[in-house]
């Protein structure tokens, strides 16, 4: 596996605030890799910079070898990075076809060709008996489908889910779960940041953990999970520590 | 469904191609002509206000343009008729280009957009008024020579097909626009503008193109009126009026249709003259003013209760009835 | 030394002007800083006040100066009725209806005062219309010099209840974060409707001063508001020093631009500032907020 994505050294500040602060890490080729931290940590700046929303102050952003730090974000889908809101952001006047053909018609000049398209992704995540309907209509977890289904139109390499999972209930999550395996089973590589833990830990190949703007720890599911400041991050200084002594007394 | 609108077009230009062959009022004709000039400028604004949601206060520019290119391409450098017409509308596109270019980068939406394309016109307007090349404040008259070689018709039912011959073609470019990427990717920022560009949309070309279509459109309509009237003057061309009327039929006919322009064209036009005559007959004399009145009336109570014009009404009692 | 005269006095006319620019301005930036709209109806407003204004001093005989006292009561009850029962209800809340509704009002107006005045440009006769001042060398218009110094009272008198009145704090607390006011308790529809009345108001008080030197004509609005535009957006979208600088900058150039380039260039020079500012800085020079 080669990296498809790599962000180096990246820092974005807002005014005096530091939201980002140096932070790296790679997206290998073919796998689910995820970004989590506490609230306030800077995902969403992470995840924007990359998507081209914003600007790093310093750093880099390198897509398949070639930087594209400055690229625009219009630009960026072209090269095949899609991404998704987490506030879904629908166009809500239109059918849940027509959303899903705007996506398409990045690669499909044609009007049939990409209302086809449309139709075929529509189908694949679920959102079938609903393609006529508007989209302002969906409920939540249908609008979800629907940025994963408009994102993926645009036949992405690199998939950018921003919290996707976040304000589901456990059962749609569950329904959501084989559908993101799915996509990347047909060949799309995914970065996800992501709230709900669970989902994390069953989806991811590789976990990046952001607090307080950097990085602070990387590896399997299973590897973040154990890391003391990982642990800290999350539940504050000296957690690690006391649940350590708590194990120790029940072991 | 295409074909639907398609067969719609042919038989709309065909029903309002024979009116002139049964009524040979001359009231009804001008009024007609003149419904066509107004169409055709809301047409222009209904692709960028309607389909692109950026909503223009000042489509006069536009016309302006067109109907001042129209008539000093003729007075003032001796340019024949059929040829000034199309120099013209490009250069209502180049101006569109312009101000899209210069907005748009600045990344001004909503009512700053609104703003500035009212001062644009403003901007136009003075100039027009002030500039001795453009006529000044006398304005311009371009020789009145019948003859169809100059685009002046002996029979007026010549220049009303004339417009109506180009409104047909541009209700084809609008359908076209409708079932094309471009005009697909147009309402995606009109919807939504950040998720269009997540797509891949570059939104600045697109509402550039948008824009230079607008234009030109809009300043196809001040060819024709300059043809109509032979005269103009800088209120006429660039004054708010012609804004407000190519802003409110696409408003009131349906904003974002096909035919919403034409439908609310008539309507606008209709009810203008039926306010007009009522007040006189009611009143006596003339109530200059009292068209408008009622037509910003029907713009808030559209906004209101029709935010999707006529047709939106019409679609909604013809859902509720299947 | 003649001409360093005229210079001085079309300076001090641009000042004189410009206060009273400013206080129209005023109600225009109060009103973006917390509904985040622009009123586009705010020139045929004030074409309106400037009518009432003609009426009550023609058929009433009430001094112009005493009309205030009545005008702006009047006018901030229509600002509130309209913006609570007119726009706020036609508009559904939505930005780009709202602008068309103002839009709408404004040609209602505008064209309901040509129905009823028609298009003749009119005018009242105050004693001390012609009156002067005498400073140095300068001769100042005594309607313009109160017209002048009213307006910055006012802007005082609005910044004061802004900052002290437990409305002027709802207001600056709507104007902030909308939805964290509404939780606390405050009545946003009710602060929005305030907010559109005080800007009327202004108008009202500008109608006044204005009055005594100016024309009235139903178009006359069209002129003021295309320049109050300018002021907001050179001082900066809701910022009320930014406005009462704009207005001031504004009244100067016009004048010092009419005097050397002739009235109609003028007018053109003041747009284009407005069109370079709303491409090159659209946060204005004095305003800090996006």
């Amino acid at each position: 596996m080669s990296a498809l994505l790599e962000v180096k050294g990246v820092t974005k500040r807002f005014g005096g605030l530091t939201a980002v602060d140096d932070a790296s890490l790679e997206v290998q080729s073919g796998s689910i890799t995820g970004l989590i931290g506490p609230n306030g940590a800077g995902k969403t700046t992470l995840f924007t910079v990359i998507a081209g929303f914003e600007m790093p102050n310093t750093g880099e952003v390198v897509f398949k070898g070639e930087s594209i730090t400055a690229l625009p974000t219009h630009k960026r889908a072209i090269r095949g990075i899609a991404r998704t809101f987490q506030i879904v952001q629908p166009f809500a006047g239109l059918t849940v076809r027509e959303n899903i053909a705007v996506g398409a018609h990045l690669r499909h000049a044609g009007r049939s060709a990409a209302l086809a398209k449309a139709d075929s992704i529509g189908q694949a995540v679920g959102l079938g008996p609903l393609l006529d309907r508007a989209a302002n209509a969906l409920t939540v977890a249908g609008r979800k489908r629907l940025e994963l289904a408009r994102a993926l139109a645009t036949e992405p390499k690199l998939l950018l889910l921003d919290e996707v999972l976040a304000g589901l209930n456990p059962s749609e999550i569950r329904d959501m779960i084989p559908v993101i395996h799915q996509i990347r089973d047909n060949g799309v590589t995914i970065l996800i940041v992501e709230h709900v833990m669970q989902a994390v830990m069953s989806l991811c190949d590789t976990v990046y953990v952001l607090a307080q703007g950097r990085i602070i720890a990387a590896g399997t599911p299973g590897e973040v999970a154990r890391n003391e400041h990982v642990v800290e991050a999350y539940l504050g200084h000296g957690a690690a520590q006391r649940m350590r002594k708590q194990g120790e007394t029940h072991a | 469904m295409k074909d639907r609108t398609l067969v719609l077009i042919a038989i709309v230009t065909l029903v309002l191609a024979l009116i002139p062959l049964g009524i040979t009022s001359n009231v009804v004709l001008n009024f007609l002509a003149f419904a066509m000039i107004i169409t055709l400028a809301a047409q222009g604004w209904n692709v960028l206000g309607g389909f692109g949601g950026q909503f223009s206060f000042g489509h006069a520019a536009f016309f302006g343009i067109g109907a001042y290119g129209m008539a000093l391409l003729q007075v003032r450098f001796g340019v024949n008729s059929w040829l000034a017409m199309p120099l013209a509308i490009a250069l209502g596109g180049a101006v569109g280009f312009a101000v899209g270019f210069l907005s748009f980068r600045a990344r001004l939406r909503g009512s700053y957009f609104a703003l500035v394309t009212l001062a644009f016109a403003e901007v136009f307007r003075i100039s027009a008024n002030a500039w001795g090349f453009t006529g000044g404040a006398a304005g311009v008259l371009v020789p009145l020579k019948l003859d169809s070689a100059n685009m002046q018709f002996a029979d007026k039912r010549m220049a009303y097909w004339l417009a109506l011959a180009m409104v047909a073609v541009v209700l084809l470019i609008t359908h076209h626009l409708t079932a094309s990427r471009f005009g697909a990717q147009l309402v995606a920022i009109r919807e939504n503008e950040d998720a269009a560009r997540a797509l891949g949309v570059d939104t600045l070309v697109v509402k550039l193109k948008a824009i230079t279509l607008s234009g030109a459109i809009t300043a196809a309509a001040g060819c024709l009126y300059t043809q109509k009237f032979l005269y103009l003057d800088a209120t006429i061309a660039f004054g708010p009026w012609i804004s407000v009327e190519a802003l409110l039929a696409p408003i009131i006919g349906g904003i974002g249709t096909v035919f919403g322009p034409l439908l609310g064209a008539i309507l606008l036009l209709g009810l203008g003259e039926v306010t007009k005559t009522l007040f006189a007959n009611l009143f006596g004399g003339a109530w200059p003013g009292a068209d408008l009145v009622v037509y910003g009336v029907l713009l808030i109570v559209c906004v209101a209760f029709a935010p999707r014009g006529v047709l939106g009404v019409i679609q909604r009692i013809r859902t509720a009835a299947t | 030394m003649l001409k360093f005269d005229i210079f001085l006095s079309a300076l001090a006319n641009g000042l004189m002007t410009g206060a009273v620019y400013a206080l129209i301005a005023l109600g225009l930036t109060l009103v973006y800083g917390v509904l985040h709209i622009i009123n586009f109806a705010h020139g045929a407003m004030l074409t309106a006040a400037m009518f009432a204004v003609f009426v009550c001093h023609a058929w009433f005989k009430i001094d112009p100066y005493l009309a205030v006292f009545i005008l702006t009561p009047l006018f901030f009850g229509l600002g509130y009725i309209i913006q609570r029962f007119v726009i706020m209800k036609a508009s559904h809340g939505d930005d780009s209806n709202i602008l068309l509704v103002t839009l709408g009002l404004s040609i209602i107006t505008e064209n309901g005062l040509l129905m009823i005045f028609k298009s003749d440009t009119r005018s009242i006769d105050v004693p001390y219309g012609f009156s002067v001042i005498e400073v140095g060398n300068l001769f100042l218009s005594t309607p313009k010099v109160i017209a002048f110094l009213v307006a910055f009272v006012v802007a005082g008198l609005l910044g004061l209840l802004l900052a002290k009145t437990d409305t002027g704090k709802a207001i600056r607390a709507v104007a902030k974060e909308r939805t964290g006011a509404a939780l606390s308790g405050i009545n946003v529809d009710h602060i929005y409707a305030v907010t559109f009345g005080l800007g009327a108001a202004c108008l009202a008080i500008a109608a006044c001063l204005l009055m005594p030197t100016f024309l009235v004509n139903p178009r006359v609005g069209q002129a003021f508001v295309l320049v109050a535009f300018t002021i907001v957006v050179l001082g900066g979208m809701g910022s009320i020093p930014g406005a009462l600088f704009g207005g001031l900058i504004i009244g100067v150039v016009e004048s010092l631009s009419g005097l050397y380039f002739g009235e109609s260039l003028g007018q053109i020079g003041i747009f284009l500032i407005f069109i370079l500012v709303l491409l090159f800085r659209p946060t204005g020079l004095f305003g800090a907020r996006a």
